[in-house]
């Protein structure tokens, strides 16, 4: 399922928008999610998960190819949680 | 920041209702789980990949009391981020 298939199948349950609105929701949606782990916030939603932003330390790395060492600066990492929800919905049996 | 504040913050960039944005992003989220429990990865792009995942069952050991125990076989959830939001998040313009 694509973001396409997505805005397509929200639209047909929620009537009170065309598919366009749905469209402009559901970017501005993923947008503020961005935002939101941008500002280092963490994302949490009842049911499915949470992401949040890790920091990695910079460290000495080597370029595979090459051999050459090189120093991998420290960066950000975005990570997800799934939800308990969500884990108990994917186990169940039947 | 909750489904709450994604409602409000949708809610102040595009108007509409607070009530009929609020379906649709609890819409949202009830489609990208439906759609993960059938087995079926959800893209979104400039965000990231959602998947499942089936892992088998090994041998584990309760970390607390040391004990050996089996973890059965079992479905996880795993999220891959794109590019676009990893290198918005360490400060590079998003595309």
């Amino acid at each position: 399922m694509t973001k396409s298939d997505l805005i397509e199948k929200v639209s047909s349950r929620v009537t009170a928008f065309s598919r366009k609105d749905v469209e402009i929701i559901i970017d501005t949606l993923f947008e503020s999610m961005t935002e939101s782990l941008i500002k280092g916030g963490k994302v949490e939603i009842r049911g499915f998960g949470s992401f949040k932003i890790k920091k990695r330390d910079g460290r000495q790395g080597r370029n595979p190819k090459s051999g050459e060492n090189i120093f991998i600066g420290a960066k950000k990492v975005p990570f997800f949680k799934a939800g308990k929800e969500i884990k108990e919905r994917l186990n169940k049996t039947s | 920041m909750t489904k709450a504040d994604i409602v409000e913050t949708v809610f102040e960039k595009v108007g509409y209702s607070k009530k009929d944005v609020s379906a649709v992003v609890e819409e949202v989220f009830e489609c990208i789980k439906g759609n993960l429990v059938k087995g079926d990865k959800v893209k979104v792009s400039g965000f990231g990949n959602f998947s499942v995942r089936q892992k088998r069952s090994r041998r584990g050991r309760n970390p607390q009391t040391g004990s050996e125990i089996t973890i059965g076989q079992r479905r996880v959830l795993t999220f891959k981020a794109s590019q676009l939001l990893k290198k918005a998040i360490n400060g590079s313009p998003a595309a």
